[in-house]
């Protein structure tokens, strides 16, 4: 301890778990795990929430955030979350999944919670890449984008097109909010806590389902520095996944 | 217990629904497939006006998930299926016995494999009774062969669910969902919804640590660890296993034949008792526990044994893992896609029988 007195300005919300990452140098994963655990202390929801993790590299979330969770299979979260959220109504529920997770193997559940309008709360990190794996394509891999099962770069006609999830859930009836946010940048951090702050708040008014996808860096998956995969984010993925909130029904006049 | 005075008529069906809600199950999620839509259809009103919630999922995969869901909860959930239906719920069970969440699924078995048919059949035994997804558990397997008794187990399932951390599978067929009988339910007292649920996710209070479901073990000997403590809770369900055994004390041939099957053999046997001929019905209650110390002990009484089954022969394992070291046991095959009655099976019990 330190006698100087010094005041302390930032620190590890209550949330988060005090440990070293397992995750990769320049990983956004961090990043978005904090950003829940803020709010999850600031909107005081510690003793509600109900976490719903998912597989992929952020199957660890529990290992980060100090709530109560539920491990769902492969990209089954949002059907799992909406059991919790339907038993328990009262509760804080969220689920937190990857690209490879929500849109390739779960769309069907991602669509129809969504459609349903299940009052959970949907936390998306768009990579662009299947991480844990090893690096294959993902649904929202990018034309031209190599990776392991796209050695050559993935190509329209064979491989079809990077899908845009959070237009194609702001299309859908149940939706109380849909954005997208990125978190490549301190500017772009600040309005993605902003995005998740308001999600949050729909559940928690029981307005309806909130969805927020995160552009977020895989440095090892891309093969570049953290500093590169910031700069990819800028150049070559916020041009195809634009950001900014594509649906919020108190602008609207709520969901009928 | 408490016993309602009323009779009422139900199919299986809705015997089993109604069971559920006896047993204070508070949601349920389904997904039409025949021949099991009756359950589905029923708590889509009575579940909610008994204060729960009900959902018709995307899939039988989604309604699956939605049961982890609650069941890792700790509250009361139930989904139903048929065949191919199961075959889509296997990925969440194995993850329901692995996480060790509690849950009620019913299965009202249909021809097979692949799409088959809507007819009754029981191609499912191995499927239900040996985990039907990947990695090594059991579940709980009921084998109800009337509809009082598949109001009845309904009920027990729920408890059996949640005493041992398990999903408990009803395992029913086209014959029993459909058909209609009288039955009295009866409500069991206290249900104690909260009991036992100190594992369950339900928010965390500041007087205790945070609560994790999962399945996923990658400490090095952490999987090895929680595959032994899996294995020791099925290994203590033997004292659960339970048989009806009819005619079986002087009986020289015992059948054996679980469910709709069972039901039909009892037929056959009344009528062979009329003749004056020794035969008997074995018909398991538990698939999984098997109750094979009941079974040995009619072996050791140097008693014979005809297995009869709606498929090609699957319980019949079971039976001869029981009787090993002192029987076999001969099988009658009913083919999936047929319709048994009792006079069918009167010639091969005969054979058997007279084959001394």
């Amino acid at each position: 301890m330190s006698d100087m007195n010094e005041k302390l300005v930032f620190d590890r919300p209550e949330s988060i778990i005090d440990r070293p990452t397992h995750y990769c140098p320049g990983c956004h994963h961090g990043i978005a795990h904090r950003l829940v655990g803020e709010l999850i202390d600031e909107m005081n929801l510690a003793e509600k929430t109900l976490m719903t993790a998912s597989i992929g590299c952020s199957v660890f979330i529990y290992n980060y955030l100090n709530v109560d969770a539920v491990e769902a299979p492969h990209g089954r979260a949002p059907a799992v979350a909406t059991g919790v959220k339907r038993s328990r109504p009262d509760n804080f529920v969220f689920t937190y999944q990857g690209d490879g997770d929500l849109a390739s193997i779960g769309m069907a559940e991602i669509m129809h919670a969504a459609n349903r309008g299940e009052k959970i709360s949907v936390v998306f990190i768009n990579n662009t890449v299947y991480g844990m794996t090893g690096g294959q394509m993902a649904p929202t891999t990018l034309i031209g984008q190599m990776t392991t099962t796209t050695p050559g770069g993935r190509c329209q006609t064979h491989e079809g097109s990077p899908i845009r999830m959070t237009e194609i859930i702001a299309s859908l009836g149940g939706v109380a909010f849909a954005a997208r946010g990125s978190l490549d940048s301190v500017a772009n951090i600040r309005k993605a806590k902003k995005y998740l702050k308001k999600a949050f708040e729909f559940q928690v008014n029981g307005t309806g389902f909130g969805f927020v996808e995160l552009l977020s860096g895989c440095p090892t998956n891309w093969k570049m520095t953290p500093l590169q995969a910031n700069e990819r984010i800028q150049k070559e993925m916020i041009p195809y996944f634009p950001l900014g909130i594509f649906k919020d029904v108190s602008e609207e006049g709520g969901i009928c | 217990m408490t016993k309602k005075a009323e009779r009422i008529f139900v199919k299986g069906n809705e015997a089993i629904a109604r069971g559920a809600l006896a047993a204070k199950c508070k949601c349920f999620f389904g997904y039409p497939i025949t021949p099991q839509n009756d359950i589905p259809e029923f708590m889509s009103s009575e579940m909610i006006k008994a204060g729960g919630d009900f959902v018709q999922a995307e899939s039988e995969v989604a309604a699956a998930n939605m049961l982890l869901g609650a069941g890792a909860s700790g509250v009361r959930a139930m989904t139903s299926s048929s065949s191919p239906g199961m075959s889509l719920k296997q990925e969440a069970i194995s993850y329901m016995a692995g996480s060790e969440i509690p849950a009620v699924i019913v299965n009202m078995n249909r021809g097979g494999p692949g799409l088959g048919d809507i007819g009754p059949a029981q191609g499912d035994y191995y499927q239900s009774t040996r985990g039907g997804g990947h990695g090594d558990y059991r579940h709980f397997t009921f084998g109800p062969g009337t509809v009082q008794e598949a109001y009845d187990l309904t009920i027990r399932a729920f408890d059996i669910a949640f005493e041992h951390r398990t999903p408990v599978l009803i395992l029913g067929d086209a014959i029993l969902g459909q058909m209609k009988e009288p039955i009295t339910p009866w409500e069991p007292e206290d249900v104690d919804e909260e009991a036992g649920r100190d594992w369950a996710i339900t928010g965390k209070t500041a007087d205790r640590e945070k609560r994790l479901v999962k399945s996923l073990f990658l400490q090095e000997g952490e999987l090895a660890e929680q595959n032994k403590h899996l294995q020791a809770k099925y290994d203590s369900w033997i004292d659960l296993a339970e048989a009806e055994q009819f005619e079986t004390e002087d009986a020289e041939l015992v059948i054996c034949a679980y469910g709709s099957i069972g039901r039909i053999a009892k037929s056959a046997v009344r009528k062979f008792r009329k003749q004056g001929k020794k035969v008997g019905l074995f018909r398991p209650i538990t698939l999984y526990p098997y109750p094979s110390a009941e079974l040995k002990a009619l072996a050791e009484q140097g008693k014979r044994f005809l297995t009869i089954e709606h498929n090609l022969g699957q319980m019949l394992d079971d039976v001869r893992l029981a009787i090993r070291t002192i029987a076999d046991s001969d099988f009658y095959p009913i083919y999936p896609g047929n319709l048994p009655t009792p006079d069918e099976l009167e010639e091969p019990i005969l054979k058997c029988l007279e084959g001394k």
